[in-house]
This record gives structure tokens, C-alpha cells and sequence, in this order.
């Protein structure tokens, strides 16, 4: 009974919420990635990156807006090198991708060491602070839930509504859809696919750095190593799950987020505290593998998805 | 701009961009050593010396070697069929957790016959921690790339549990580690009296056998037919699942025996930070040697090199140790650029 009274408070909604936001922001940059065809495994190391980007800038004195920009531009560096070795020159997506995760991680770690050799524990920074939408977040329950939230994350549920807009009712999503299902198309149109898909795994990548940049912006305060500790492999994993759609993404990260939220609070109950912690800590990466049986055969997969294009090829 | 395929490259064109990537590497980390105020001269310095300068660091470099030889070639093996097992930590932990599962007192044998047990039961169980990502892959279209990240988390998990649970040494003062594995499950050192154990020789055998394997026998050509295009090898009549899922035994029991060979050789009983990450290393290696099994024992020294290099360099020159991470990340990137580009020119158009 412990266990179905946790839903039927507004502080266990608000916290999915807030564990959903960085995975909004990630998955979001990987579906646009996606869509235009390049499957960008960048994603954990640039979260890591914009995580320590944001927060270091904030921690220097820039305002907190600034640190998200800083953060977004970090992780566009890192979507550029990666697009720039798989798209013109048609690098393998899977080992590009890998690459950039590790270089990304390490840099940003040795970045962190250059900047603060003496600490042992990271500092603090002034973080996002909830933000009560007038009168919206006054109705009970849903009130206190949805909208006493930090504008960080305002801003990630902003970015899905904008993203599917562009993405099916521009011709520029058009084009980046296009790109991903078929490029010769795109490229019979005078369009350039290498430029779309650049594009494209530019700004994927800043959302992902986005992402990154909640944790210690808007969750956490501070730095820590592994703080991203795979989120970034299962927003791969709600990408497939949300079929390459900004909205059923966005669900699927609530429910992953509320799944989450739930095995913290379950492991504070009696029944919980019987159990070895490391079982709930292992629910969401089993729920993220259940999550790709259960939909991988039925996904719509971009059918350019990891397939380079070179103009003139035939 | 586009890129044409050249049919007889010069040796100009082989050797110049590997060289330049290499070059452009050293660079690189030249930078970022300044950047933490070091002279680069003298950081690649002592790279090399605590790499290679003394019979300790060259032992030490071997010892490091020895795990990234098979994390390396169960990658080589997998990549090479365009399987994507990037989950080669869970099973080196696979193998290791059946070593001291099996090697701290459940079989009282001799030497001789416990190590090839132990051998024989890590590989098992990282083949089968790795059957499993297959068998979704090929049942119901699962991409593997995912699942065997995500079976990294799980497993560490999994290994944590066992050690804070049933796995604990009493003896332990309360850490989370196994018990000691008896004497006779440890593996013998390779010479007397040198810090250097049987596990770097069982690495040079694997490794040769991987080779035999993918050029001389039918598993070899179908694994790669597989790799180089799967609907033409599946037109040519090759089992395309069926050689996936054997790829993905023999690259899982690889990885594992990297878990075996870490616990019976060097350290004797599992903790949680047993490997610092072989198996994701093993990524650079297998790609720095071009998935050749041979190539990757090269790799592999280079990659320990740089690693027992940079760790006696950070403690003398105060340079973070994570300059080795970013070079090899830069060498991984740079090197797969440059092996494109000696067979490919651009063509602006």
C-alpha cells in the first residue's frame, strides 16, 4: 500500500519531471540527429561536457543564462568534429561516435583538474530556482506538480513543441527528414544532404549538451564525475522507444522518469529496504533494454540511418 | 566536395596521413600539456621513460598490456562482422566474477587442472553475457550497440551486489571484495622472480588463434563476408544470424578471459575497480590496429604505454593523467580519418 500512495503526491510528480528534463533535451538532440540520418553516439561524452561547460561557466561569474549558451556551444564543437568525420567524410557512425565520447569525457575532465587542482569536493554554484507559473500553479495537485518547476525546465518541454513544429510542418524539417529517408532525394532537389545532416548533428549535439548542463545546473549544483553515468545510452534507447517522434519521446522519458522516481522512493519503504540497493539501481537500464524489445520491431527506423551519402556515388 | 575511391595508392598516400594523424596527435597533447604548464618536451619524456625507460616500466607496460590484448580482439572480432559489442567491460567482469566464484575454495584441484577450468567457465560466461544482446539483435531486431552499453551498468551493478552480499570476504575489514583466490588458481609468473604473469603469454596464444581463425578457416571468411555486406553474404547462402551469434561467442569469451586473467594473474581476488575501463579501451585498441588480431597486441602495447607512461609522468610533471585518455581519443578519431584517406582522395566539385 506504501507503493501506491507514492503517486498520489504532487512531490513524486514534480521530481519526474525534474528526472525527466535532462532526458528530454538528450533525446530530443538525438532524434533530430536521427532524423537526418547519423546515429550520433557522441551523446554521453557531450552531456558530460555541456555539464561541466555550464556549470564552470556559471561558477566564473557569467549569469546563469549565459552557462546554458556556453553549455549549447560546447556540445555544437563537439556535434560539429563529429559530423564533420561521418558526414563528409563518411566515418563510421558507430566508431566516430565512440570516439567523441571518450574525448569529449576526457577533455572535460582534464579541464576540470586544470581549473580546480585543490579541491575534493566540486563547489557550488547559484542554480536555477523553481519558477511558479502565476495562477497555473495554484490548481491543486497538477499545479505544485507541472508548473512550480525551474525555467530550465519550461524551456525543455518549449524546445519538444518547437522541434516537431519545425521538424513536420517547415520545409526545413521537411528537408531533415528528407535527409534521413532519402538523401539522393534531397541532393535531386539542389539541396545539400551534407549540409542538412551537419546541420542537423550540430544542434542535436547542443541539446544534448543541454541536457548535460541541467544536471549541474538545475539538479545537482555542482560537478561530479560520472554524473551523466548513462543517460545518454538510454535517451538512445527512448529515441527508438518514441519512434524517431519528438512527442511519444517526450512521453517515453516521463514514464522512464517516473519509473525512476518511483524505485527511489520504493527503496525507502519497508519493502524496499529489504532489497540490495543496486537492484533498483539497475531497473532503468533493464526497463530501457525491455523498452527496445517491446517497440524495436514495430520502429519506423529512418531508412538513411547510418547509411553515408557521397554525391555521385551510385 | 566528394570522395573517389583510388585503385592503386602510392606509397606516399599509405604512409602520409597515418603519419600526419599521429603527428597531429603529439601536437595536440603538446597543447593541452602547456596549457597545464608543463614543457611538452619534456612530458613526452617522461611519458616514454615510465613507459619503457626501466625493466619495471616495461613489465608494467606488459601487465597493462596483457588485459587490453583480449578486450582489444574480442572488439577486433566483433567490429570485424559489424557487430557492435561495445559491452566488453561487463563481460570482463563476467569472466572474472566466475574465476573467484569458482577459484576461492569450490575446487580443491592442482594447479593444472583448475586454471583451465577457470579459463574455460570465465569464457563461458562472457560468451554467454554476450549471447544475449545477439540473440535480441537477431530475434527481434534490437540494436546491439544499446544493449551491450546498457549490460556495462547493469552488470557492474550486479558484481557490486554480489560483492556487499554473498561474494564478501569476512576477512575483508568491511570493503567490498571478494575472497583470495587459493594458490593454485593463481596463474604462475611467466619467468621467475619478474613481476610479469602467464597471462600475457595466454593473450599472445589468443591472439594468434583469433588469426588462424579469421584467415584460415570458414568461421574467418563467413565473419567477415558478414562485415563487408550482409545481405550479399546472406544471398551467397552464409548463415548471417547464425555467424553473428558465433561472433559473438568467441568476441564475449575474449573479453572475458580479460577478467580471468586480471584476477588469477595480478590481483587475486574482484573488486569493483578491477578494470579502469579495459573494456571501453579496448575500442581504441582494436581500432588502432585495424581489427588485425596481431596488430592488436602492437596496439595494445601502445595504448599500456601511453597509460603507465602518463601515470608516472602526472605524478613528476603535475599534468592531469587524463592527457592519455584525450590523446588516445584524438590518435582513435584521427587514425580512422587518416586510414580512410590513403584510400580515398576528395574530389571538390
Amino acid at each position: 500500500m506504501e507503493v501506491l500512495e507514492i503517486f498520489f503526491t504532487a512531490s513524486f510528480w514534480a521530481a519526474v519531471i525534474r528526472i525527466s528534463t535532462p532526458l528530454i533535451f538528450a533525446t530530443l538532440g538525438e532524434l533530430i540527429c536521427e532524423r537526418a540520418g547519423v546515429l550520433n553516439l557522441g551523446i554521453e561524452g557531450i552531456m558530460v561536457a555541456g555539464a561541466f561547460a555550464g556549470w564552470m561557466a556559471v561558477y566564473s561569474g557569467t549569469g546563469l543564462w549565459v552557462g546554458v549558451c556556453v553549455a549549447m556551444f560546447v556540445g555544437m564543437l563537439f556535434g560539429f568534429l563529429h559530423s564533420l568525420l561521418t558526414v563528409p567524410f563518411g566515418l563510421s557512425q558507430h566508431v566516430v561516435g565512440l570516439g567523441v565520447t571518450l574525448l569529449a569525457t576526457s577533455s572535460t575532465y582534464y579541464a576540470y583538474r586544470l581549473a580546480l587542482p585543490e579541491v575534493t569536493s566540486p563547489p557550488k554554484i547559484d542554480a536555477f530556482q523553481p519558477y511558479d507559473i502565476p495562477i497555473l500553479s495554484e490548481i491543486p495537485f497538477i499545479g505544485p506538480a507541472l508548473f512550480s518547476q525551474t525555467p530550465f525546465t519550461y524551456l525543455a518541454f518549449g524546445l519538444v513543441l518547437v522541434t516537431s513544429v519545425v521538424l513536420y510542418r517547415t520545409p526545413l524539417g521537411l528537408a531533415v527528414r528528407a535527409a534521413g529517408e532519402n538523401p539522393a532525394a534531397v541532393a535531386a532537389q539542389g539541396l545539400s544532404v551534407t549540409k542538412i545532416r551537419m546541420g542537423a548533428v550540430i544542434i542535436g549535439s547542443g541539446f544534448m549538451a543541454m541536457g548535460g548542463a541541467f544536471l549541474t545546473m538545475s539538479a545537482f549544483d555542482s560537478f561530479f564525475f560520472e554524473m551523466v553515468n548513462g543517460r545518454g545510452w538510454i535517451c538512445i534507447a527512448l529515441v527508438v522507444f518514441g519512434s524517431w517522434r519528438p512527442g511519444k519521446a517526450l512521453l517515453g522519458a516521463v514514464l522512464f522518469a517516473a519509473f525512476d522516481a518511483l524505485q527511489i522512493r520504493v527503496q525507502q519503504t519497508s519493502f524496499g529496504s529489504q532489497m540490495p540497493y543496486q537492484v533498483f539501481l539497475m531497473m532503468p537500464y533493464l526497463l530501457s533494454i525491455l523498452a527496445l524489445i517491446v517497440m524495436s520491431r514495430r520502429a519506423e527506423v529512418p531508412a538513411a540511418l547510418m547509411v553515408p551519402f557521397n554525391k555521385g556515388e551510385r | 566536395m566528394r570522395l573517389e575511391p583510388i585503385d592503386k595508392p602510392s606509397l606516399a598516400r599509405s604512409l602520409l596521413p597515418p603519419v600526419t594523424a599521429l603527428g597531429a596527435t603529439v601536437a595536440i597533447a603538446s597543447f593541452l600539456a602547456m596549457l597545464a604548464g608543463a614543457n611538452p618536451f619534456s612530458v613526452f619524456g617522461l611519458i616514454l621513460n615510465g613507459a619503457f625507460g626501466s625493466k619495471f616500466a616495461i613489465l608494467e607496460t606488459l601487465n597493462r598490456a596483457t588485459p587490453l590484448i583480449f578486450t582489444g580482439l574480442a572488439v577486433a572480432v566483433a567490429f570485424r562482422a559489424k557487430f557492435w559489442n561495445i559491452g566488453a567491460e561487463a563481460q570482463l567482469y563476467a569472466g572474472a566474477l566466475l574465476t573467484v566464484l569458482l577459484g576461492t575454495g569450490l575446487l580443491p584441484w592442482p594447479s593444472i587442472a583448475i586454471l583451465p577450468t577457470l579459463a574455460l567457465f570465465s569464457i563461458l560466461a562472457g560468451a554467454i553475457l554476450l549471447l544475449v544482446p545477439a540473440l535480441l539483435k537477431t530475434r527481434f531486431g534490437v540494436d546491439e550497440v544499446v544493449t551491450t552499453l546498457l549490460f556495462n551498468f547493469i552488470f557492474l551493478l550486479f558484481v557490486s551486489m554480489l560483492l556487499e552480499g554473498p561474494l564478501k570476504d569476512p576477512m575483508g575489514m568491511g570493503w567490498p571484495k571478494s575472497a583470495r583466490l587459493l594458490p593454485e588458481a593463481r596463474l604462475p609468473r611467466l619467468v621467475d622472480g619478474l613481476r610479469l604473469h602467464w597471462g600475457f603469454g595466454l593473450a599472445i596464444l589468443s591472439a594468434i588463434s583469433v588469426w588462424v581463425v579469421q584467415s584460415r578457416m570458414t568461421l574467418g571468411y563467413e565473419m567477415r563476408a558478414v562485415g563487408l555486406n550482409r545481405q550479399a553474404a546472406a544471398f551467397a547462402g552464409i548463415p548471417v544470424n547464425l555467424v553473428l551469434v558465433k561472433t559473438a561467442l568467441l568476441s564475449g569469451g575474449l573479453a572475458a578471459l580479460a577478467g580471468f586473467s586480471e584476477v588469477a594473474g595480478l590481483k587475486g581476488s574482484l573488486t569493483l575497480d578491477l578494470s579502469p575501463g579495459f573494456g571501453y579501451t579496448g575500442i581504441i585498441v582494436a581500432m588502432l590496429a585495424l581489427l588485425h588480431p596481431l596488430g592488436v597486441i602492437f596496439a595494445a602495447l601502445f595504448v599500456a604505454g601511453i597509460f603507465v607512461g602518463a601515470d608516472s609522468m602526472s605524478r613528476a610533471a603535475d599534468v592531469p593523467t587524463y592527457l592519455a585518455d584525450i590523446m588516445l581519443a584524438t590518435a582513435l578519431l584521427l587514425m580512422v580519418l587518416a586510414i580512410m584517406l590513403t584510400r580515398f582522395r576528395i574530389v571538390r566539385n
